[in-house]
């Protein structure tokens, strides 16, 4: 375990040096939230009855998801990890006395953490200032922000836990482009990142709901604003609970399975 | 007319190397391709969605934005397909690559456009064509000779602009030695937002898309004229007008030339 945190502290440090990247980020994801809330503005006017939440939750759920898209973009994918794979290097790392699936686990989790750390805070600050209906509103109350914090590390698990089936993956088709393009554009509609599950046709959400998808910023960002039941919260929070074990142990399984045939590429 | 065949020859010369070079790795190719498709299908399902709550937004119908997405997602994959070799000039410029690029006796942007072809462009292609023409049929309208004209400009214009953006995306590597991460909004941004006519973000958004990057003369105003709300013929001839736009953009790739230091290796 602790070579795994060591490994985690690196990784950590390493992300926390690109920050005029971060800046960069920061910009594009401001005007990319502020963009999406005017869209959703139009629709507002359109027909506010036809709105399944709440206008001040759904600016609440854009800000939230852009100052922590790192956490949750399934499109933020290592490409340090698919270029070791399909240049060799991959050897390098099977030849460790360490466990490949814990080791890329605690690196992706690292990355993803300092890059959110980087971003978060500016994009909260200046989404808490925007006057109201178009700036990050309070949380629903308290309990609402402790359960918010609970599901987001839950969610942040999930969302790893995908991005790792995608890396042992890898190991089959050899060139990850494909599969990666694939598996992102799926994820990124089916969890509600382009627009908020609520907004589906009842039916629809319904069965996205079950799906792992929805357990990854879905949840959290609508506990934040409590456009979630109580009964609702309870049964969503277990499935993501299930889903992290399962993915998890999937990614494992898949990992050992993919070791046991590795073919080096390269030299 | 020799010199310009001549080019049209090396460009398709590059491509073939670069798709031979691709389809070693078939599988993934097509994965790649199909998840392009899906990748660009998502924003067709986002309208779809949106308009399954929504009857209209901002006096836009359902079949109309289709009609407004299936333009814009158009315009933008032919400039991608000329144009996007620029999207990793950031790296051609670092590793020194675009060196060797001058000392060769041949234009330099075809040789940057060259360098980088991607076929997995055609899964958003496909999609395009799909969507321009499902726009086109769903819309309802009464095709006549000026607007078929009117689509037609604005494919041209909004081709010349969006490959003036990958152009001067490109150009400020030469300042900043590295792709700049927000320039990102103003192509991959202007293609998702402009799913809907530009009016929905509002008069500013409007504004700034008609004074400062022509995004609303290659969208917005010609589409007013396609669905008869407006008449003057000034709105059909704005996409081309658009392509002015090509001018400031290829003066900074000149600017930029002219001052290039290498970066060494």
């Amino acid at each position: 375990m602790k070579k795994y945190l060591s490994f985690f502290r690196l990784r950590f440090v390493m992300g926390l040096q690109y920050r005029a990247a971060a800046l960069a980020g920061v910009v594009t994801q401001f005007f990319w939230g502020f963009m999406l809330i005017l869209m959703f503005r139009a629709f507002y006017r359109a027909d506010a009855s036809a709105f399944p939440m709440s206008f001040e939750a759904t600016a609440s759920y854009i800000w939230l998801q852009q100052a922590f898209l790192a956490l949750f973009a399934a499109w933020m994918m290592e490409q340090e990890i698919f270029d070791s794979i399909v240049n060799g290097n991959m050897a390098y790392e099977l030849c460790r006395p360490v466990d490949i699936y814990s080791m890329w686990f605690s690196r992706s989790a690292a990355n993803r953490i300092a890059k959110a750390v980087l971003r978060c805070v500016t994009i909260l600050a200046a989404a808490v200032c925007l006057p109201s209906p178009y700036g990050l509103q309070a949380p629903a109350g308290g309990w609402n922000f402790f359960l918010f914090l609970v599901t987001m590390l839950l969610g942040f698990g999930v969302t790893v836990s995908l991005g790792m089936l995608i890396y042992v993956l890898s190991f089959f088709t050899i060139s990850p482009q494909g599969l990666r393009l694939l598996f992102s554009s799926l994820a990124e509609f089916l969890a509600g990142a382009l627009i908020p599950l609520p907004f589906f046709p009842d039916n629809v959400r319904k069965i996205l709901e079950l799906l792992p998808f929805a357990s990854m910023q879905n949840l959290p960002l609508r506990i934040y604003s409590g456009s979630i039941s109580a009964v609702q919260m309870e049964r969503a929070i277990v499935l993501q609970i299930f889903w992290l074990a399962a993915i998890t142990e999937f990614g494992k399984f898949l990992c050992r399975q993919a070791e046991k045939r590795v073919t080096v590429q390269g030299g | 007319m020799g010199k310009l065949y001549k080019g049209v020859r090396l460009y398709l010369h590059y491509v073939s190397i670069q798709v031979r070079s691709m389809m070693q790795y078939k599988t993934s190719l097509i994965l790649s391709i199909i998840g392009q498709f899906i990748g660009s299908f998502q924003v067709f399902l986002g309208i779809f969605v949106m308009f399954q709550r929504f009857s209209r937004v901002e006096g836009f119908t359902y079949s109309q934005v289709l009609l407004c997405y299936g333009i814009v997602l158009m315009e933008f994959s032919l400039a991608e397909m000329f144009a996007r070799g620029f999207d990793t000039f950031s790296g051609l410029v670092r590793s020194g690559e675009f060196d060797r690029i001058l000392v060769r006796p041949q234009n330099e942007i075809l040789q940057v456009l060259g360098s980088r072809f991607e076929l997995t462009r055609l899964g958003r292609m496909i999609q395009a064509v799909v969507m321009f023409f499902y726009g086109i049929w769903a819309s309802g309208i009464t095709w006549n000779f000026a607007k078929v004209l009117t689509v037609i400009f604005m494919l041209i214009g909004g081709t010349a602009v969006f490959s003036g953006l990958f152009l001067i995306y490109a150009a400020l590597c030469f300042f900043t030695m590295d792709g700049l991460e927000f320039m990102n909004v103003f192509t991959d941004g202007a293609r998702e937002f402009g799913k809907y006519p530009m009016e929905v973000y509002g008069k500013k958004a409007l504004l700034f898309a008609t004074v400062i990057i022509p995004y609303a003369w290659i969208q917005y105003y010609p589409l007013l004229y396609l669905l008869g709300r407006e008449t003057s013929f000034l709105f059909m001839l704005m996409p081309l007008g658009a392509c002015w736009f090509l001018v400031p953009a290829w003066l900074l790739w000149r600017y930029g030339v002219r001052n290039y230091q290498s970066s060494g290796s």
